[in-house]
């Protein structure tokens, strides 16, 4: 019983640990150009 | 006053963002070309392309006009139009909304699935009330914040005394959560959280995919979308120039156009004389030669020398703007279109929710109590709930639309496809629908190479309409350009230059002028030779008209041009063709068909068709098409075809099949389904295999379409 106390709180935590950072990465704009963040890989920078 | 603070010199300098649509931007080098030669300018301090959108955002110096802008991405060699609002794109937004809602939704299903799986591998007790807490934990929040848009929705329907598909979803999440809630609180054996929010994702995942869907289309009209004119040079008292935004003209300015700029508002010729390209208004190709004292409508491509225009009307007074509002009024028919899924949810929703009646007043009367009674009436309603329904339409239209996108159609929305599917008779404009809209030479096979070469570098230093119809038919030819010293043009009269020490020229014709004045001469040295231009068919209008016969569907030709012009084209493609009409009589003539009861689908291209378009009860048009066509129709295809037609009309009719089969699959599943749930033998386990089952079968139906097209 107290291994399941332990782990319900780190699997919903790491859960919500993923939701955040999806929640962060749409509000930055990584989903707005997904065509040009392919390409943009190939750029070579000099 | 006398302790005014000094004013800091060295304030950082202010920055302005310009939105530019660059319909060519299409692979990396283009990105790294754009991004780093456009801040090698002095005035521009970064640029930001979105390779999605087809969009450059430009941080610059607030003294760079749009015009100016304009040219240093030409420079580096890209078309570009300034886009007139950066302002927040509201399709984007909801969007992203429902993106939240949905990674809300799979969080917490997942989670809540965990949790039952437990469960019903045993877990019993005070285990399964602590489980059952935790459950209610993660799914009350998520209910609240993921069932929003439905909710809303459903709220909005039933305001109004309707009732869509949004309604019983929302009734049975809200009754399932509320039941699951109770059987918590008081130690029960099943608690339905993971159905209500799995349920929630599902219908989540359908909207996610509507969504992005319209985005698509719509971006990729936004792309194509031209503005007419952002503003125009205005020549001030002093004799000196100030760049004025559209919105700031007044009647009584003078504005000042190069060739090459576009009219902002309509006015007045004071000096100078041109050719306008007015195919915006007309669809003709051929430009109309203006002199002071004619009447120009804002919109107007000025196509060879400067002039100066007196404005006469801006803003919402403008000729462009009435067409607009016509437009505007003819379109309100369309929002009547009831969606087949709301069709659907009309008769599907009653018999739910007196499916689910019955069962409780059932078990009442056998004897059950009102707490057994209640459960199975919540059973019923969340076996019921339309999750394999509202995956079943849009699943198919994005599958459809993902098709025709690939095949060159954008098609906006999932409406659009249902109208699409509906048409009974299609009314095709001539010039730039059956036609390319755009002049075609016709004999330049008589040219040696030498003569080609140096017609080709003449062109290229005009933005005329036949000269740009030289340059794309010679460069397709693989043509060198020539290289010729003191190339100029001649306002009205044409290009002239010198090729190893002889004049050569490419000009109006000097003797007998072609009818339609779609010709122009070239000479080299004493030689001369007419270049004709004709306003070709598309190549395959002949084979796509007869295929939509084959569908059943009637064909009209519908034009404003003369009544002669149309007689080749009605004889080659078999169709009855009317002459002569102006905006308001081919909108007249679709208020007619729809009075005979035909579902008419218009394809058009010119400003002229905009209300036609608005009325018709489904509208195509050509990517060439004015950006106010472009934004009414329906779908808009690419390229010089005219097959998409056709195949549009043919996908929209299998997706509308493909949806069909989907609502009596999952009215299948139902039947079998519901007796269980009635009989009070459906636990939350055979609900939660039973949905995802039938959605995965909704959405592998769904998949066919991919094949649509082959």
């Amino acid at each position: 019983m107290t291994g399941i106390g332990l782990l319900i709180p780190i699997a919903l935590g790491l859960g919500l640990l993923g939701l955040a950072a999806f929640f962060w990465a749409l509000r930055d704009g990584q989903f707005d150009d997904a065509d040009g963040a392919a390409n943009r890989i190939l750029i070579d920078d000099e | 006053m006398a302790t005014q603070p000094l004013m800091p010199h060295d304030l950082p300098v202010e920055v302005k963002e310009s939105l530019f649509a660059v319909p060519g931007i299409h692979c990396v080098s283009c990105i790294a070309k754009i991004e780093r030669e456009l801040p090698l300018a002095d005035s521009i301090q970064s640029a930001r392309v979105n390779m999605s959108a087809k969009r450059v955002a430009i941080l610059h110096d607030p003294v760079m006009t749009p015009p100016e802008l304009k040219a240093a991405i030409a420079a580096i060699g890209f078309d570009a139009e300034p886009l007139a609002d950066p302002g927040v794109d509201i399709a984007a937004a909801e969007n992203r909304a429902l993106l939240r809602a949905l990674a809300v939704a799979g969080f917490a299903a997942m989670n809540i699935m965990l949790l039952s799986v437990s469960i019903w591998s045993g877990a019993e007790g005070a285990t399964r009330t602590l489980f059952h807490w935790l459950s209610a934990l993660i799914a009350l929040p998520t209910v609240a914040y993921a069932g929003q848009p439905f909710f809303r929705s459903a709220w909005a329907a039933l305001r109004q005394g309707r009732t869509n598909m949004d309604v019983p979803i929302s009734i049975g999440v809200l009754l399932t959560t509320g039941m699951s809630l109770y059987e918590t609180a008081v130690g029960g054996a099943h608690a339905w959280f993971d159905g209500a929010v799995m349920l929630l994702f599902f219908l989540l995942a359908g909207r996610v995919l509507d969504s992005m869907m319209r985005g698509r289309a719509r971006a990729g009209v936004a792309a194509l979308l031209r503005q007419t004119a952002p503003g125009a040079l205005v020549l001030e008292s002093g004799g000196a120039s100030r760049w004025t935004e559209a919105g700031a003209l007044r009647p009584g300015m003078r504005m000042l156009v190069a060739a090459g700029e576009r009219l902002a508002a309509d006015g007045r010729i004071v000096e100078g004389e041109s050719g306008l390209d007015i195919a915006f208004l007309t669809g003709e190709s051929a430009p109309v030669r203006v002199c002071p004292g004619d009447a120009v409508q804002a919109g107007a491509l000025n196509v060879e020398g400067p002039i100066t225009v007196e404005v006469t009307a801006a803003g919402a007074d403008t000729v462009i703007a009435d067409i607009a509002r016509l437009m505007e009024q003819a379109g309100q028919g369309k929002s009547r279109h009831v969606r087949l899924a709301d069709r659907a949810a009309r008769y599907y929703a009653p018999c739910v929710h007196l499916l689910a009646a019955l069962s409780f007043a059932g078990w009442m009367i056998a004897g059950a109590g009102v707490h057994q009674a209640l459960l199975i009436a919540v059973a019923v309603l969340l076996i019921t709930c339309p999750c394999a329904l509202g995956l079943a339409v849009p699943a198919a239209q994005i599958v459809a639309c993902g098709t025709l996108m690939r095949r060159g159609v954008l098609v906006k929305d999932g409406s659009a496809l249902e109208r699409l599917a509906e048409v009974s008779e299609a009314v095709f404009d001539k010039t730039g629908t059956l036609t390319l809209g755009r002049p075609v030479p016709v004999n330049l096979r008589r040219l040696w190479r030498e003569d080609r070469a140096i017609l080709l570098a003449l062109a290229q230093a005009s933005r005329h309409p036949l000269s740009i119809a030289l340059r794309q038919a010679l460069e397709t030819e693989g043509i060198v350009p020539a290289p010729l010293s003191g190339i100029r043009e001649v306002p009205g009269e044409g290009l002239f230059a010198e090729f190893e020490g002889v004049a050569v020229s490419l000009a109006r014709p000097r003797g007998l002028i072609d009818l339609f004045g779609l010709a122009s001469e070239y000479r080299r040295g004493k030689q001369a030779m007419l270049l004709q231009f004709t306003d070709a068919l598309r190549p395959d209008a002949p084979e796509t008209l007869d295929a939509l016969r084959g569908m059943g569907v009637k064909i009209l030709i519908a034009s404003g041009d003369r009544p002669d012009a149309l007689e080749d084209i009605a004889r080659m493609t078999r169709a009855t063709a009317i002459g002569h009409l102006r905006p308001a009589d081919k909108l007249a003539l679709i208020g007619r068909l729809r009075a005979m009861r035909e579902k008419v689908l218009m394809v058009g291209d010119g400003l002229n068709d905009g209300p036609a378009l608005a009325a018709g009860h489904a509208s195509m048009a050509p990517a060439s098409a004015s950006d106010a066509s472009q934004l009414t129709a329906d779908a808009v295809f690419l390229g010089d075809r005219l097959a998409p037609v056709a195949l549009t009309v043919h996908v929209a009719r299998r997706t509308v099949r493909i949806v069909k089969q989907n609502f009596a699959l999952a009215i299948g599943y139902n039947a079998l389904a519901v007796p269980l749930a009635i009989a009070g033998k459906v636990t939350p386990l055979v609900a939660a295999v039973a949905m995802s089952t039938s959605s995965l079968i909704v959405i592998a139906n769904a998949l066919r379409l991919k094949g649509a097209v082959k």
